[in-house]
């Protein structure tokens, strides 16, 4: 099905860009976006696009990036995983921490340095709790905020938390062997009970009203947001072309190979000796810190983070993305991601104008989810490769059609359906 | 000669149903072994039990010179032991190219770090070459092997266990879905790796059992009927009562 598929059996003497032109491709095509956008912007550029928009942009590319993870996992390994954006705001949730103390701490200590003696350090954390969970009637800080002061640490908590909490999950799930839908729902699951568990006031993230300001960043008091905005489009941009490489190298060698045979026949991996489980374990794991990856670079965009980013519905947003999009392939995941969330939040900006159907009028903002959910039932029985199956069509090339119960002994190089013919 | 592979004493019961019963097997490390058996008799089950796919209730299964235990390994670490199965119908990778396939069988670390890294050597893509020639597929390696006819299949899914290099081999129905031409060949490749290997190959076509010339293992309701040649067993009344009677 996807890239990465081609031949090799001269391996050693093509290099890696001959054998996934499509890498190549992809990575040029990125490089020339984020050109242009950063001259059509606002901080480097002719100011041809707001400020707001680049960060719809650059926010855009860590949703390619999630969506990048979520193909390796679904659409090349088979696990349906409805549970990797709630890797992706744990990893939001993780680095928010950090830009949300010491921008406090910044504020805090200004205005103790107004009383005119030095603030001790007692007093400064003492009002950086008092400002930050003051909203949800506490002044302590919590013990899981014990990090927040370094951004290090902050960061490395922000892959490791959702790796770990992966890991746990993914070895728990899979060592009992639970497949299909079933592993779906426990996915689900999972996220709900942990959306739940942010919701509540003493969890010690800020319950409902989540973390907010993360878009100032800080020690970087007088840069504009006009900067930022085109600060982080890089870094994202950065991110999800490094990501798209290493994931295409990831697929293109033997461990590709492995992983799309355990989606297409597990059992059978098992009597070749591969342990199905550590892989599904491993991917389920990197993919998860690759989420977490994209929720740091996300939410310093977005500005505030909050426990409904946990929701289930997010989740399906994303097999949504990628199935639009094409499964097993790389590109496909990055096009259907782009695609429908740029849409999406065209059609929910509420600047489209109704359209008027005799009694009732087509309201873009109440009918989109209904067109995304129809697009998505089309997808899914009329073209199950999605938009990506449209670069098959240019390259001419056909899914081998030979499935049909084999035919008696005596004809035993024919198939059912080639016989009929 | 010691046993390869040593059954003794197994007993499964599903829901109730007694499906192996009291059953004792051995085989030598390089030995052919045909077994036969009425539908239910256990067949199925007995290689689900070596391969790890069912855990027995009673009994032990060792393997190898030191004789180690199988039971309690996964179906993937009996694999790597050096246990291949061949199933009734081609299981190969269908979206995947012949050479991927050839590849991803190919005896080499199973490890996902091992594996991440791996890149192919001139000396694995030449052995891919010669497994693939083996089976009248050294011109296919490029096409995806959904594409290819059943019997094409079979040979590629022969060649993959080839590749693995297992000490025992367990193959299920192999005449099945073949030409006669394809039949005689496979009767010939199964003769051979035999010399070097144990092969156990289950099978319902006396024709082809007589071709393989070997010792051949009568089961019944879960346990053994008799065993040896083929004229021996078709001649126990035992036999001709329970199964060539009805056939």
């Amino acid at each position: 099905m996807g890239d990465g598929a081609g031949p090799r059996s001269d391996g050693k003497s093509k290099s890696f860009f001959a054998q996934n032109p499509s890498a190549l491709i992809f990575i040029a095509f990125l490089a020339a976006f984020t050109l242009i956008v950063t001259l059509l912007s606002e901080a480097y550029g002719v100011g041809f696009l707001s400020t707001s928009f680049v960060k719809t942009l650059g926010k855009t590319l860590c949703l390619c990036l999630v969506a990048l993870a979520m193909d390796l996992i679904w659409g090349y390994a088979g696990i349906l995983s409805l549970g990797h954006m709630a890797f992706f705001a744990l990893g939001g949730y993780m680095i928010g921490m950090w830009l949300m103390y010491a921008r406090t701490e910044e504020i805090v200590v200004q205005a103790l340095a107004q009383g005119g003696l030095p603030a001790t350090p007692e007093e400064v954390s003492q009002g950086i709790a008092t400002q930050i969970f003051g909203v949800v009637g506490s002044s302590d800080l919590p013990a899981i905020w014990a990090f927040a002061h370094s951004l290090p640490l902050q960061l490395l908590l922000a892959l490791a938390v959702p790796g770990v909490l992966a890991l746990v999950f993914g070895w728990l799930a899979f060592r009992s062997r639970v497949t299909g839908v079933y592993l779906s729902i426990l996915t689900q699951a999972m996220t709900l009970a942990l959306a739940l568990y942010l919701f509540q006031n003493d969890s010690g993230l800020r319950g409902n009203n989540g973390l907010s300001g993360l878009q100032n960043l800080p020690g970087l008091g007088d840069a504009s947001q006009d900067l930022v905005s085109v600060w982080f489009l890089w870094a994202s941009a950065l991110a999800l072309g490094l990501g798209y490489l290493a994931l295409a190298w990831v697929v293109s060698g033997k461990f590709g190979s492995v992983i799309r045979a355990i989606r297409d026949d597990e059992a059978r991996v098992r009597f070749l000796g591969y342990a199905v489980e550590t892989y599904k374990l491993f991917v389920f794991t990197l993919t998860a810190v690759i989420a977490a990856l994209a929720g740091v670079l996300y939410y310093p965009q977005a500005g505030i983070i909050n426990p409904a980013e946990l929701a289930p519905i997010a989740s399906i947003y994303l097999a949504v993305w990628v199935a639009i999009g094409g499964r097993g392939r790389l590109y496909g995941a990055v096009i259907g991601a782009a695609f429908v969330s740029l849409l999406s939040s065209l059609f929910t900006s509420g600047r489209l104008p109704d359209i008027p159907l005799g009694p009732v009028a087509l309201n873009w903002v109440d009918w989109w989810l209904v067109i995304l959910g129809l697009a998505f039932v089309a997808v899914t029985l009329l073209a199950p490769k999605g938009i990506g199956g449209l670069f098959d069509r240019f390259q001419h090339i056909r899914p081998p059609d030979r499935k049909g119960a084999a035919l008696g002994p005596n004809d035993g190089a024919l198939q059912e359906q080639e016989a009929r013919e | 000669m010691s046993a390869l592979l040593e059954v003794s004493g197994v007993s499964v019961t599903f829901d109730g149903f007694r499906a192996i019963n009291n059953l004792s097997f051995s085989i030598g490390p390089a030995e052919l072994r045909a077994i036969i058996g009425p539908n239910g008799a256990g067949k199925t089950t007995f290689m689900d039990i070596v391969t790890g796919k069912t855990r027995p209730d009673a009994g032990r299964v060792t393997f190898g010179e030191r004789s180690i235990s199988l039971l309690g390994m996964n179906e993937a670490r009996i694999a790597r032991e050096g246990i291949g199965r061949k199933f009734q119908r081609p299981t190969v990778f269908e979206d995947q190219t012949v050479e991927d396939n050839l590849i991803l069988a190919l005896k080499a670390n199973r490890s996902p770090w091992a594996v991440l890294f791996w890149r192919p050597k001139a000396a694995d893509m030449d052995r891919v070459q010669a497994l693939a020639e083996e089976v009248g597929l050294g011109d296919q390696l490029h096409r995806k092997s959904g594409e290819l006819s059943h019997g094409q299949k079979q040979w590629l899914e022969i060649a993959m266990l080839l590749a693995q290099e297992p000490r025992l081999l367990l193959v299920d129905e192999p005449a099945a879905g073949m030409t006669p031409a394809e039949r005689e060949q496979t009767t010939a490749l199964l003769v051979s790796l035999a010399k070097t290997r144990a092969v156990v190959v289950v099978e319902h076509d006396m024709e082809f059992i007589r071709r393989l010339n070997c010792r051949v293992t009568v089961l019944h309701e879960g346990s053994v009927l008799a065993e040896g040649s083929l004229d021996h067993v078709t001649r126990d009344p035992q036999v001709i009562a329970v199964y060539l009677g009805r056939g």
